[in-house]
């Protein structure tokens, strides 16, 4: 038996990132590399380790190899330790038969014994899509201050974005008294962050009666925190004004990328109090050359740049060649731009090849049609030949030839 | 020869006066190299690379800042229950600083006779290199060698006691001379030294008993006739740290392409302390070229031809030229920098102009605010 622990966090990892296409074409969305160095799940992981959570169930379903391989025995983050640490929890055979996790309230329903075994006071329930620095501590805090069976960290946010939400409506003490999901014209501009803190005791029973009710699809949002509240149990809301972003689309990620060059974004990874772990490659320090221009950009180690690179992304071992120029774009680690090649407005996966005079994006000001504009994505280990040219909006998951347009 | 079956003995403190201000509070171990290393993690990295496994480091005085870099040698993979890292402080009543190199090896020869490894394979701190030491081994079994030296050819660094060596056409080593006075080429020891571990300590003991003082001139150089020494010429890129200047001159040498790949590359990469910190924030009047940069730096300012360490800033405004900015240093708005070695959590005010020559670079010493 394990020692008994106050609050253990589950993460949701087995997410599929169906809408971030080829960037998720072998591997998990939360093993998606974001801002240069880091993949999506440093940062809940950072955030339970930086709030004092030191034992993490990292539930995976879908492509885990990589996510499995990265997060190993925990260490990067702390979290190889003798009490708790990180476990990934992947479904398993049971005498009755295997099954797949149905959704999210039934990935955890599957792990209640997982759970037991630490005896917890609480349980925290976060996702591995989202880009944000979070005290979770401060929310337990109030979670035990307001008595209540269920806190959702909530985010207001601008009005016009709110329909793309899940609302809550609270009240004075910052109990909810009712939920909207995605409505086409929003009465609440308080989102949910998909942040739960939940007392186990409560959550365990909950869960068990959304297993038995065949009508249930087993999902938190949209079963069990509504049965909680017809229930009458406490709900709260924990307001957070911090940065916060889902990036579960192609132009959210690309944008959360960016935000890190926006000092009014509000998402500060320098802070030594605060800081974001990730599992690193032993990289050599970048290299400038005499040739390049780099300006309002974030590079990381074991690149060699000689290009010029304007408000970008590069993540680590990344080549820049002469002439080369990177605007407006992510380029995940190894990739290769090579002389001449132009890659603006896009986002190029790992190890691509985006060979001499090839462009890659469009600049929305020079386009035509803005509404055919889009980022451009290049999948892993994609090459983009001699001259060619990858339009706006397309995704790239076979190589092009030289001088083809896609 | 089996790498596991050689026991890695890194002296930490080689040579440490002769960096002089830069070792004041640290050992020639610690010493940060290259925008994110510290010496002692070339030879680590050489060590665990080819597959050894146990791991020694001597350290004699000064060695807060080492214990702290190397911990438990995770970094290293040297974090092991079978064998791994071990740090070898002086623990005598006395506590006095060993003298020489035979005097540390005698402290530590219960350590080395209770390893089961079979062969003590000796490197020092000061020596910048990334080679395959497997072929060294090798190169010692098919000699049927007592003790094999590697060595570099070239100038001999300023250092006492480096060994100067004859070497035949077989790679025998035919005579050694001891601080030999010349101003051409020679081939002198890297001070990587392999030597059978039942013979290490046999030498080591009769040097106690006749109180010899040299391990180079009274165990090498007086038996050079009776064993079988061999050279190893190693012909990766190197350099002897011997002063502040080739100190300066080894870090900007990583400013060449080709200097870069001998020392970094995938297949055998040099690892060290991680420090989680975020990539490299250029800003909009950012102006850097022909340098070397390390993940956590904020650069506003104009960087040309220079080494800069983990967490350091450039201001706007602010112009750093053929210098070295070592870990947090920080250079305020519109100062002015060149060839400047600037020493861990420095501050140059905004506005300060300092200046250096390539042949005597101006040292700002550790925390100091100027």
């Amino acid at each position: 038996m394990a020692k008994k622990t106050e609050c253990i966090a589950m993460l949701l990892a087995g997410g599929q990132g169906s809408r971030l296409g080829v960037l998720t074409k072998n591997i998990a969305k939360p093993a998606v590399p974001y801002g240069g160095k880091y993949r999506i799940i440093d940062f809940p992981l950072s955030n339970c380790v930086n709030s004092g959570i030191y034992t993490v169930g990292v539930l995976t379903q879908y492509q885990p190899l990589e996510l499995n391989e990265y997060l190993g025995n925990g260490g990067p983050w702390d979290l190889d330790r003798a009490n708790g640490g990180v476990h990934i929890l992947s479904p398993y055979q049971q005498i009755e038969g295997t099954e797949w996790y149905k959704g999210t309230a039934n990935a955890i329903y599957q792990n209640i014994h997982f759970i037991d075994r630490y005896n917890p006071e609480y349980v925290a329930i976060l996702s591995g899509d989202h880009i944000y620095k979070m005290d979770y501590a401060k929310m337990l805090q109030y979670h035990k201050e307001k008595d209540a069976a269920c806190t959702i960290a909530m985010l207001e946010v601008p009005w016009e974005e709110a329909s793309r939400f899940g609302l809550m409506f609270t009240d004075d003490d910052g109990r909810i008294t009712a939920f909207e999901e995605k409505p086409k014209n929003p009465k609440s501009n308080k989102a949910s962050m998909g942040v739960y803190m939940f007392t186990w005791s409560k959550l365990r029973q909950y869960l068990i009666d959304d297993e038995n009710d065949p009508d249930s699809s087993n999902d938190f949002g949209k079963n069990v925190i509504p049965a909680m509240h017809e229930a009458g149990e406490r709900l709260f809301a924990y307001g957070f004004d911090g940065y916060w972003k889902d990036v579960g689309t192609i132009d959210s990620l690309w944008e959360a990328n960016l935000d890190l060059l926006n000092p009014k974004a509000n998402i500060d990874l320098s802070d030594p109090s605060w800081k974001i772990y990730g599992r690193g490659n032993a990289t050599a320090p970048q290299y400038v050359s005499d040739k390049a221009r780099i300006e309002n950009s974030i590079a990381s180690a074991g690149c060699e740049i000689e290009g010029k690179i304007d408000y970008s992304i590069l993540f680590s071992d990344v080549t820049v060649e002469e002439g080369a120029f990177v605007d407006y774009s992510i380029v995940m680690p190894g990739a290769v731009i090579k002389k001449g090649a132009v890659v603006q407005y896009a986002m190029v996966a790992e190890n691509a090849v985006i060979e001499e005079g090839a462009v890659v994006g469009e600049n929305p000001e020079k386009c035509d049609n803005l509404e055919n504009w889009g980022v451009s994505v290049v999948g892993a280990g994609v090459t983009v030949g001699k001259n060619a040219k990858v339009k706006a909006q397309s995704m790239i998951s076979e190589d092009v030839k030289e001088g083809e347009t896609v | 020869m089996m790498p596991k079956n050689v026991l890695g003995i890194v002296y930490s403190n080689s040579y440490d006066s002769s960096l002089g201000a830069l070792t004041a509070r640290r050992t020639m171990g610690s010493v940060p190299f290259g925008g994110r290393y510290r010496l002692i993690d070339f030879p680590l990295s050489n060590l665990v690379n080819c597959g050894v496994t146990k791991v020694g480091v001597i350290a004699n005085g000064n060695f807060r800042s080492l214990m702290d870099h190397v911990g438990s040698g995770r970094p290293w993979d040297l974090s092991r229950k079978v064998d791994g890292l071990t740090l070898l402080p002086p623990f005598t009543p006395a506590a006095v600083e060993a003298t020489n190199r035979i005097d540390s090896l005698s402290r530590i020869m219960d350590f080395i006779s209770h390893s089961k490894q079979e062969y003590v394979l000796l490197m020092d701190s000061n020596f910048v290199c990334n080679t395959d030491l497997s072929k060294l081994f090798d190169f010692h079994s098919k000699k049927n060698a007592d003790i094999t030296i590697a060595y570099c050819t070239g100038t001999l660094p300023k250092l006492n006691n480096i060994a100067v060596l004859d070497v035949n056409e077989d790679a025998k080593v035919t005579n050694i001379g001891i601080d030999v006075k010349t101003a051409s080429d020679v081939n002198y020891s890297a001070n990587i030294i392999l030597v059978r571990k039942a013979l290490l300590e046999r030498l080591i003991g009769d040097a106690q008993s006749y109180a010899y003082q040299s391990f180079e001139k009274d165990i090498l150089q007086k038996n050079v006739a009776t064993l079988n020494i061999y050279g190893y010429k190693l012909s990766e890129w190197n350099c002897t740290i011997d002063s502040m200047n080739t100190y300066f001159e080894a870090n900007m040498k990583l400013l060449e392409k080709a200097n870069r790949k001998e020392l970094f590359n995938d297949e055998a990469p040099v690892y060290t302390k991680v420090r989680n910190d975020m990539p490299v924030v250029y800003g909009i009047t950012s102006n850097c070229k022909n340098s070397l940069i390390a993940d956590g730096c904020q650069i506003e300012g104009t960087v040309k031809n220079s080494i800069v360490f983990r967490g350091a800033r450039v201001a706007k405004g602010a112009v750093v030229e053929n210098s070295i900015l070592m870990q947090d240093a920080f250079v305020g708005e519109d100062a002015k920098l060149n060839c400047v070695v600037m020493d861990k959590n420095t501050v140059i005010t905004p506005k300060k102009v300092l200046s250096g020559d390539k042949s005597y670079p101006l040292f700002v010493g550790k925390e100091i605010v100027i």
